[in-house]
Order: structure tokens, then C-alpha cells, then sequence
């Protein structure tokens, strides 16, 4: 109960202080923040707009692990981003190109996502076990390479009709139907009223909590996961204790870049091709839902939820002419940087904390030791 | 007239150790000042505090005779303190000029550099001291001794008058080594001050004035070098006040578990760190390496567990080849580690306590697999551990950081002892820890041989070597230098060894 209350400390101290100062950037711009927090909740409390929500917190929420696998062993994977565009649009091709049972197709889909993910990442982790590459460097450069150069050169010649561009012919041949995640309304529809506005909650949903659920096991239950958090606490000490560093990079950037692979499901899910302008930053997003949710299977949930509600009320804002739209950018950055303030405080605060108890259960139990 | 430098009353603790525990220093001008101890005696966090990179919790510091108080080194460098690190902070492709001014460069109204000046002031400070240096080479084509030429005169451009110098000999070869006392000599006989931090004892000998010693974090005796031998000073730094732990009947058998034949390990620039070494240790016995720090004992531990490289010989576990085997299967083959410094090899200070049980162990039951990590058996075999090894701690789910440190090291023993190893080494067992946490461990180490354990132990406790060792090796640069049977042999003989003051004819130490 104690812990919890420490680790629910600092994201709820967070959210109060980005409350204040985003208010008071309101003020400043002159709109009125409690008609802005208004509208965006009583958008959100909307059906429709829920779905939205839950559409764009899945892809943060698949980012968000690809990012946290890395963080738990102290490697910076910054290359979600190219990672997973760049596997949406192979995935998105290859998912064109042939016709099989929905499952299968499905599943081939994912798997090609995946692997190509992996294989991009595991470029960063073997440069960085073979030749000292950091890998903040290199998957910046990844990312470039991917967008800028793979992708550009790649949907060129994978561009569906040559002859006859327009809106809707842009983009690599739509994959069958039998390709496509079928959406999970009917599951929500249990629960709720039917959806409106022939919004659809993304099938990819139900995969994101599976992944969600396969890394709280693999860090808690998998000898592997011990490697990976025990080479993160201190690598030092895993080497000497049999982690192979090399090996354990290059696995963990492979893993972090298949479940980035995974991120660009929900737009093919709903697109059926690899458009010229997919949703981009879901992979620098991700960081910052990993960062906000303490690499915690359960916190990631929330602050996944908190940016695609934010992200989602932006679109309101504009409507309501309430505030400028721009404000939900503005605090997403402060809830991050709050944030991270207050978990350094509160880390040190509960070492410290934890350090007294000790000493003080002994102290009771044990009144004759010999204090060093 | 007053003390360069005069130190009172310095005490610095952290979480868990006292770094520096009321220590006094005083160092007079212009003399040659030595400051030795053990790694871990609480030196360099003495000369951190002097040069401003970290506060005293209590205590007052005097230069030149007035108090200050600095938060920072540009107070100390303010002060004509200076402070050469070991590891060297220059710009490889810069000139020695470029790098002498860079951060204090004279500029012009506009901005640009006054490189005349600069190399005109770089000129006489050069003269000032007798030390000699071509301003315009590159850094990265000079040797390892005129690079730490150029940041001794980079500390003097800077007006320091005072100059620490951090263990500045560790980098050098012996031709370098006593290039730099020569240039010692000429800064002492400009004006300058040194502090100096070494602990090969014949160098601190050969160069320094005075001299002051600190063993756990305290300052056991400050003297001028004056009639000090070698000896005198291996027993300050290492001190025979602890209690002796009890030599017992021998349990040494005939079955070789390790067998190390002509190994050789180079450091990353190629220099041989250990020359052609062979030893053996049964079952049962102890085997002690003493040796001033830096002789090669850690690499010698590297390579057995299989962190560093080897560059010949081989290295043999109950009879099958180590060598090409990685760390993981090492420490399944049933090789225990006690690693010297804890904090940095042997705990995750951020987990639980079970989990830092299972470092190491993971692969095996009861903690765990090939796949999976078994809760359940990691917290039942810790639960063991904390009873049978006396771990005092309220239950096996705080951080190994809110331990003390002779429980963290208990913990350590525990893990490592109760995996049933075939071989376990233990560098430094009870460094930094309390007498009856000490106690403790000699007991279960001694328990261990008993059961057949063989044992590599490494300890600077002279007495701890000598009260547990079956058979005692010295190291001396990376070779064994002698061989000897701790019935017969005193701190005293061991210091002689360990210093090169004393030798063995090579078929006495093989």
C-alpha cells in the first residue's frame, strides 16, 4: 500500500501541476481554462470520442513498450519511429500481394511488421556491440535513412496506379479484406450503447493488451526479462553474473523493434494500404508514454490513455473556439517534464525512506546489533 | 608561517559508509606531500572535497592559512588548488598550446584568441618550473608521460600553486615514472606544492617529503619521510589490529579443482597485465594472492570468471578447459564470485533482496531456468540465506541499498556459498564491513573448505591472508613473485614480497 501510494504520487502531483501552469497559459492567452477543460471533457465523455481515444492510445501504448523494453536495460531505441513506418509499409506490401484465409493473412501481416521492426532496431544493437556505436545516434540516423530514403524510394515504385494520381489511388494496392484486423466494436457494443458516426474501435486493441501482458510475464516471470532488467540495474554486476552484454543489446533492440513493427497495425487495420501520409510521431510519443508511465505495464495503460485524450481534444478545442488547439501539445510536454521531476524526487525520497525503515525494523527485532 | 594546506576535522559520509571519518592533513609549502591507503581508504574523496568537486559534511579546510569553503573547483582553482586526474581530459586532435588554454583562453575584445600571449605565458610558466614542452605538437602524438606533462603545466598556467596529483604514476612505465619525479623536483624547487596520491610504497619513498596514510577513512599516522620504511607503511596502510582469524587443521586434498598453467592477459593497449602465471588450488584449500592493488590480481579474477580476454595459457575447472566458455556457463560449471567492490559487481541496489540472491544463479534451480525465473524457489532459497547466513534485514523485499554493508556482503557470501560452487573467489571479502560481520564470514568461508570448497582469495588484510590462506602467492606486475606458507610468515615478510623489497628465485615462487 505504501509503494503504491509513493508510485501514485508523483504522476497524480504531476497532473495537478501541469493543471496550474497550463491554466495559467490559458489565462495569458486569454481564454477562459475551465470552459477549455470543459469542453474536453465533456467531449470526452462521449462515446464516439472514446473510441478515438482508444484508437490512438493503442499505437502509443505499442510504442510506448517498444520504447520501455529498451529503457529497462538503459538503451535508447529513438528509432521507433522509422521502425515502425518502415515495417507498415513492407507489411502493407507484402500484405498486397497475396490472398489467403483471414487468419493466416493476418498473422502474415503481423509477423512480416514484426520481423522487419526487429531487423531494422537489430541494425542500431549490432552496430553498437560491434563497433561502440551509441544507438541514440544511430537509430536518429536510422530514422532518417527509413523515412527519408527507404520509404520515399520504396513507395515510389510500390505506388499502386502509376498514371492516375488522386487522393484516394495514392498509396500502395490495398491489401483484400481478408488482410485487414476486423474491428471489435461488437465487443464494446456489450458493454455500451451501439457506436455512432461509423466509428470503429481498432481490432489492434485487443493485440496491444496481449503485448501489454507478454512484458509484464517476460519481465517478472522470464529468465530473459531478469537478464534485461538485471543488465538495466546495473551492468556491471549481470555481467559478472553470467548476462552476456553483447547478446543482451542485440536482443533487446531486436524485441523493442518487432513490437515497434507492430505500432502501424492499427493504421493499416483502417486504411488497408500504406498511404503517403501515415500518422507520424506515434514513435517519439511512445517514448513519452514509456517516460510518464514508468516503463510500468499498468502506468504505460494510463498515460497512454492520458496523451491519445489529449491528442483527441484537440480537435474540440478547434471547434469550441475554446482555447487554441496547440494547448494540448503544450501539456503534454509539461506532464512529461513534471513528471519526470517528481519521480526523481520521489525516488530519492523513498530510498531514503526505505533505508530508515530497515534500519529502524531492526533496531526493534534486534537491539544489540553492531551498527558499522 | 602557515600551511599550505591544513585539514580538520573532515568527515564525509555517504549512505551506508563513512568515506572520510575526522581526517587531518596538513601540508606545508613547497613540500612533496604523500597521501596512501588502500582503494577504498577514503583518498580520492579527500582530495575531491579539497578541490571543491564535493562538500564536507563537517570539518574546516585552510589554504595558505585562511578558512574557506568551496562549492566548486573554479573556488579551488581560485585558491591556486589544482588537480590532475588520472585519467587525462585532453583534446587528442588539439595542439599542446590549444589544450593548455582551452577553457581559459586570453581573447581580444572581438573574441579572437591571443594566441602570442597565451604561448608567451605558456613560456615562462614552463621556465618558472624547469618543465619542458613543444607548445605546437599535436596531443595525440605524444606518449603517455608528456601527456601528463601538458595537464600538470595546464594546472600551472592556470596560476595553481598547489597541485594534487591522483595516483599519477598508475598510467606511467617505470622510465615515466621517474621522468615525472624529476619534473616533481623541478616544480618543488619553482615553488609549488604536491599533494600526492600512490600506493606503490618504493614511490612514495623515493619522491615524497612527508607522508600520510589513511585506512578506513581515517588518518592512521602522518610523518615525515624520514627513516619510514616500506614495511612500516604496508602495515599502517593494511593495520594488525583486527582480530587474527584462527588457522585450523588443514583440509587440503589431493583433487586439483583449478588449474591455471602459463596464463597470460594483456590490458587494452597490449601491455601484458599478467605474465605467464601458473597455480592450482585443491579442494579444500585456500589459496591467498597478496599484493599492493593494481598488481594484476583483478584481471587475474577476470579471466578465470571469463570478463576479459585471454591472451595464452589456459585455465582449468575440475579438469575441462574454461577458456572458451562464457561467463554464463563459468558460473554454472560452479564458479562462486565475491567480487571486489559490491556496489559495482555484486548488487542491483535498486531490487529486492531475493532478486540480488538469484544474480548469478538465475539459470539454476532453485531460482530458476533456461526460461523461466522461479519466484517462489528464489524467495524460499533467500529466506534461507538471510537465516543461515545471518543477513539482518526485516524480510527479503527491501532494496540491497537499505542494507548496511556487512549484510549486503553477507547476502553476497550467502548467494555465492549455498549454489554449491566448485571453486569460489572471493576478492576482498570483508573490506568495509564490521568486525562481527567479519567474523562471520571467515567462519562460513572456513566452513566452506571443510566441505571441500577450493577457495581463491584476495585480500590487502595481511592477517586475514595469512590466518586463512592454506598457501600464499604474491603478485608483483602481473607475475607471481613468490610462493609461501602462511605457518611461517609474518605481515611484515609479506609487505617485503609485495613491494619488490624481498625476492624468491623463480622455482621457489612456480
Amino acid at each position: 500500500m505504501r509503494r503504491f501510494l509513493f508510485a501514485a504520487a508523483a504522476p497524480v502531483g504531476a497532473l495537478v501541476v501541469t493543471l496550474i501552469i497550463t491554466s495559467i497559459a490559458l489565462i495569458l492567452f486569454g481564454s477562459n481554462p475551465l470552459e477549455a477543460y470543459g469542453d474536453m471533457i465533456s467531449h470526452a465523455s462521449k462515446l464516439e470520442t472514446q473510441v478515438d481515444i482508444l484508437n490512438r492510445a493503442t499505437p502509443y501504448y505499442l510504442s510506448a513498450i517498444a520504447a520501455a523494453i529498451g529503457f529497462r536495460m538503459n538503451l535508447f531505441n529513438i528509432g521507433v519511429e522509422g521502425q515502425y513506418l518502415f515495417a507498415l509499409l513492407i507489411a502493407a506490401q507484402v500484405g498486397s500481394l497475396v490472398a489467403l484465409p483471414q487468419v493466416f493473412h493476418i498473422l502474415l501481416i503481423m509477423t512480416v511488421a514484426m520481423a522487419v521492426g526487429a531487423a531494422y532496431a537489430g541494425i542500431a544493437g549490432v552496430l553498437k556491440v560491434t563497433r561502440g556505436v551509441n544507438e541514440v545516434i544511430s537509430t536518429i540516423m536510422l530514422n532518417s535513412i527509413a523515412i527519408s530514403g527507404l520509404i520515399a524510394l520504396l513507395q515510389q515504385r510500390w505506388q499502386a496506379d502509376q498514371e492516375n494520381f488522386t487522393s484516394t489511388t495514392l498509396g500502395t494496392n490495398p491489401i483484400d479484406e481478408s488482410g485487414l484486423m476486423p474491428n471489435i466494436n461488437g465487443l464494446l457494443e456489450i458493454f455500451t450503447r451501439d457506436i455512432g458516426q461509423g466509428k470503429e474501435l481498432t481490432g489492434v486493441l485487443l493485440i496491444a493488451i496481449l503485448v501489454g501482458v507478454a512484458y509484464h510475464l517476460l519481465l517478472t516471470r522470464m529468465r530473459f526479462g531478469f537478464d534485461l532488467r538485471a543488465s538495466g540495474l546495473n551492468p556491471f554486476a549481470a555481467r559478472a553474473g553470467g548476462v552476456p552484454p553483447k547478446q543482451m543489446i542485440v536482443a533487446a533492440m531486436c524485441l523493442s523493434g518487432a513490437v515497434a513493427g507492430l505500432i502501424g497495425m492499427v493504421e493499416l487495420a483502417d486504411t488497408g494500404k500504406f498511404s503517403p501520409n501515415p500518422i507520424k510521431g506515434l514513435g517519439f510519443g511512445g517514448i513519452a508514454v514509456a517516460l510518464l508511465g514508468r516503463n510500468h505495464p499498468g502506468g504505460m495503460v494510463l498515460s497512454a490513455l492520458l496523451f491519445a485524450f489529449l491528442d483527441v481534444s484537440s480537435g474540440i478545442l478547434q471547434n469550441t473556439e475554446a482555447a487554441t488547439k496547440e494547448i494540448v501539445n503544450i501539456m503534454q510536454g509539461i506532464v512529461l517534464l513534471v513528471a519526470v521531476v517528481a519521480y526523481g524526487v520521489t525516488k530519492r525520497i523513498q530510498t531514503r525512506e526505505e533505508a530508515r525503515a530497515t534500519a529502524e525494523a531492526l533496531r526493534a527485532t534486534e537491539p544489540a546489533e553492531v551498527v558499522a | 608561517m602557515s600551511a599550505a594546506i591544513e585539514l580538520t576535522g573532515i568527515t564525509k559520509r555517504f549512505p551506508g559508509v563513512i568515506a572520510n571519518d575526522n581526517v587531518n592533513l596538513t601540508v606545508e609549502k613547497g613540500e612533496i606531500h604523500a597521501i596512501c591507503g588502500e582503494n577504498g581508504a577514503g583518498k580520492s574523496t579527500l582530495m575531491k572535497i579539497l578541490y571543491g568537486m564535493q562538500p564536507a559534511d563537517e570539518g574546516t579546510m585552510k589554504v595558505n592559512g585562511e578558512e574557506v569553503v568551496f562549492s566548486s573547483p573554479t573556488d579551488a582553482i581560485d585558491r591556486g588548488i589544482g588537480m590532475v586526474h588520472q585519467h587525462f581530459m585532453l583534446a587528442d586532435q588539439l595542439t599542446v598550446l590549444e589544450n593548455i588554454i582551452l577553457g581559459a583562453e586570453p581573447t581580444t575584445a572581438g573574441g579572437a584568441i591571443k594566441f602570442k600571449e597565451a604561448e608567451a605565458h605558456l613560456a615562462e610558466v614552463a621556465e618558472d618550473y624547469g618543465l619542458t614542452i613543444d607548445p605546437d605538437d599535436m596531443v595525440e602524438s605524444l606518449e603517455v608521460g608528456e601527456r601528463q606533462r601538458v595537464e600538470i603545466i595546464k594546472v600551472l598556467y592556470r596560476g595553481a600553486e598547489i597541485l594534487i596529483l591522483d595516483e599519477p604514476t598508475a598510467v606511467l612505465v617505470p622510465q615515466e615514472v621517474e621522468a615525472l619525479f624529476d619534473n616533481m623536483r623541478e616544480l618543488k624547487a619553482g615553488g609549488a606544492t604536491i599533494i600526492f596520491i600512490d600506493h606503490k610504497l618504493d614511490e612514495v619513498l623515493e619522491i615524497s617529503d612527508s607522508i600520510t596514510v589513511l585506512r578506513h577513512g581515517k588518518t592512521v599516522a602522518s610523518m615525515p619521510n624520514d627513516g619510514v620504511t616500506a614495511h612500516d607503511l604496508a602495515e599502517l596502510m593494511v593495520g594488525s589490529e583486527l582480530p587474527t582469524p584462527d588457522t585450523t587443521e588443514s583440509t587440503v586434498t589431493d583433487h586439483v579443482a583449478l588449474a591455471i598453467d602459463d596464463l597470460t592477459v594483456a590490458d587494452e593497449d597490449g601491455r601484458a597485465v599478467i605474465e605467464n602465471i601458473s597455480l592450482s588450488i585443491r579442494k579444500g584449500e585456500i589459496l591467498g594472492i597478496a599484493g599492493v592493488e593494481g598488481n594484476g590480481q583483478g584481471d587475474l579474477v577476470d579471466a578465470i570468471i571469463g570478463t576479459t580476454d585471454i591472451l595464452g595459457g589456459s585455465i582449468e575447472l575440475l579438469g575441462s578447459d574454461l577458456t572458451k566458455l562464457s561467463v554464463r556457463k563459468r558460473r554454472e560449471a560452479g564458479i562462486g564470485y565475491v567480487p571486489e567492490d559490491r556496489h559495482h559487481e555484486g548488487l542491483m541496489l535498486d531490487a529486492p533482496l531475493w532478486e540480488n540472491a538469484a544474480l548469478g544463479h538465475q539459470t539454476q534451480e532453485p531460482y530458476g531456468s533456461r526460461w523461466l525465473l522461479n519466484r517462489k524457489g528464489a524467495r524460499a532459497q533467500t529466506t534461507t540465506i538471510k537465516e543461515e547466513f545471518d543477513v539482518r534485514t526485516p524480510n527479503i523485499d527491501v532494496s540491497a541499498h537499505a542494507l548496511s554493508g556487512g549484510n549486503q556482503q553477507k547476502l553476497i557470501i550467502g548467494r555465492e556459498l549455498t549454489s554449491n560452487p566448485s571453486l569460489l573467489i572471493a576478492a576482498h571479502p570483508t573490506r568495509g564491513i564490521d568486525v562481527g560481520a567479519q567474523a562471520a564470514v571467515w567462519e562460513q568461508i572456513r566452513a566452506a573448505r571443510a566441505d571441500g570448497l577450493a577457495t581463491l582469495l584476495i585480500s590487502a588484510d595481511l592477517d586475514e591472508l595469512i590466518g586463512l590462506s592454506d598457501t600464499i602467492v604474491v603478485m608483483l606486475r602481473g607475475r607471481l613473485v613468490a610462493r609461501l606458507a602462511p605457518e611461517d610468515v609474518t605481515p611484515r615478510d609479506l609487505g617485503a614480497y609485495m613491494t619488490g623489497a624481498a625476492h624468491q628465485d623463480d622455482n621457489e615462487a612456480a
